[in-house]
């Protein structure tokens, strides 16, 4: 088993492995983040459930955070790999006869996916972590008590036009790099062929709607308040 | 039609090569790119040059020797075709086409447009096969039932002819759609069961060992492939190997 992780079909798998878990985040993310649109006290009541509920804060939260890092550092090994099994570059390369832009470049819409991870985690995860754990304010409210704050601080964070666009650029990049890496993931686990139509539809859909639902969002809060 | 040929000239496999412009004229649209070659090399023999060394033998698009990456892609820019099957009909008149040899770690250079390949033989060495004793008593081939399904994919994933066009096209360098079809063609039969777990695990492990590059499903490997080979063919082979692991 632990010679299937070192072969670079199972590093493949690990790969996928964490892209589908990842994909998963990303949709039970945006159903909460959706909500802040319709009411404001459904997005506070699910963002205080899960900043507090143990299961959440203490087993998927650790999960998660192993999952994004791993993600990452394997895309890095797995491209350094790729990038040393051809010393001698092509003097002339037709890539786009054969292949999307979005499938050669994965790494470059990873790369600005990662500086939005951290723009992300120093705008929302830090001060969250501060706050609760730090601090040990774990009540949720307001610094007046008058109710929670999460849909207080989620508006304030979009008032910004920088920060709108910066975020808007990256769920652009997110979204080319689930143009392929949705297939991909298919492809790679075994699952199924990156050809099959159904498969190819519905993650280019997902590709679409998740960070275009996002970039709504960003915009909804930046226009409304 | 007169063209112009960017040709990557590499003395031998330690020397360093370069790309050396050459000039061909009265080019029919009917030669094959090999013919024209051909007609190049004639020149640069009778003009007391060294001639262009490239690799080709059936020249029916069958045996797999051909090779070039021309105009940035394997085979150039046809569909299906080998190099060999490529014709000049592709091209036109004051065209400058560039020719460099298939590019990866795991396929060095040994002369000008000439690569080791051997990577592949050893690949296949390392479980491309099945173990039947054939020396009078061969079992009659349809005492098998083989549903038709099977035998057509099997079939398919036969007709890889090792050129390595799919190494030269990926990004990466990686060898999975050559090492999937291999896989495949006895996966997919009860013939090559026996040794399944062995096989799979033997070809990915050599395939590493060679230095290829991941598979990050780009697809252009199945484009490129003058045979067609499916990129289900890696999935299988994923999935074969889960199996034999697990």
């Amino acid at each position: 088993m632990s010679g299937f992780f070192k072969s670079s079909i199972g590093r493949k798998y690990a790969m996928a492995l964490s892209a589908f878990f990842l994909m998963f985040f990303l949709l039970q993310h945006f159903a909460i983040n959706i909500l802040s649109v319709f009411s404001p006290d459904a997005f506070n009541e699910a963002s205080h459930f899960m900043g507090t509920f143990w299961a959440v804060q203490y087993l998927l939260q650790p999960v998660l955070i192993f999952g994004v890092v791993f993600h990452f550092i394997m895309g890095f090994i797995l491209e350094a790999k790729n990038r040393s099994a051809r010393v001698v570059k092509y003097a002339s390369n037709n890539g786009a006869a054969n292949s999307s832009w979005m499938s050669r470049n994965m790494i470059y819409s990873g790369l600005a996916i990662l500086g939005f991870i951290v723009l992300h985690f120093i705008d929302f995860w830090l001060p969250e972590i501060n706050t609760k754990y730090i601090q040990g304010d774990m009540s949720g409210l307001l610094a007046d008590g008058d109710g929670f704050r999460y849909y207080e601080e989620l508006t304030h964070k979009f008032v910004n036009p920088i920060r709108v666009v910066a975020y808007i650029v990256a769920f652009v990049f997110l979204s080319l790099h689930l143009m392929h890496g949705f297939s991909s993931a298919f492809q790679s686990s075994g699952v199924s062929s990156m050809r099959k139509e159904k498969l190819q539809l519905f993650g280019k859909a997902y590709a679409i709607i998740i960070p275009l639902g996002f970039i709504f969002i960003a915009l909804y809060h930046h226009f409304n308040h | 039609m007169n063209l112009t040929l960017k040709i990557w000239r590499q003395k031998d496999a330690q020397s360093k090569g370069k790309m050396v412009d050459y000039k061909v004229t009265e080019i029919s649209e009917h030669m094959s790119f090999l013919e024209m070659m051909d007609v190049l090399n004639e020149q640069l023999i009778n003009s007391g040059e060294e001639p262009v060394a490239f690799d080709h033998d059936c020249r029916e698009g069958i045996c797999g020797m051909c090779s070039m990456y021309i105009n940035g892609e394997a085979h150039g820019p046809d569909r299906g075709v080998t190099t060999c099957q490529l014709h000049m009909r592709m091209f036109k008149d004051g065209d400058t086409i560039t020719i460099e040899p298939f590019r990866a770690k795991a396929f060095p250079v040994l002369k000008d447009l000439v690569v080791d390949r051997g990577a592949f033989d050893r690949i296949q060495h390392a479980g491309g096969y099945i173990s039947v004793n054939t020396s009078g008593n061969t079992q009659d081939a349809n005492s098998l039932p083989i549903s038709k399904h099977a035998a057509d994919e099997a079939m398919d994933a036969a007709t890889c002819i090792g050129c390595g066009a799919c190494v030269a096209s990926c990004k990466n360098s990686s060898a999975m759609l050559f090492v999937g079809a291999k896989v495949s063609q006895y996966a997919l039969l009860p013939q090559g069961q026996i040794e399944a777990t062995d096989r799979v695990k033997n070809m990915v492990a050599q395939m590493d060992l060679e230095g290829f590059g991941n598979c990050t499903n780009t697809g252009a490997c199945e484009i490129e492939c003058p045979k067609g080979i499916s990129l289900d063919n890696i999935a299988r082979m994923n999935r074969e190997l889960l199996k034999a692991n697990f």
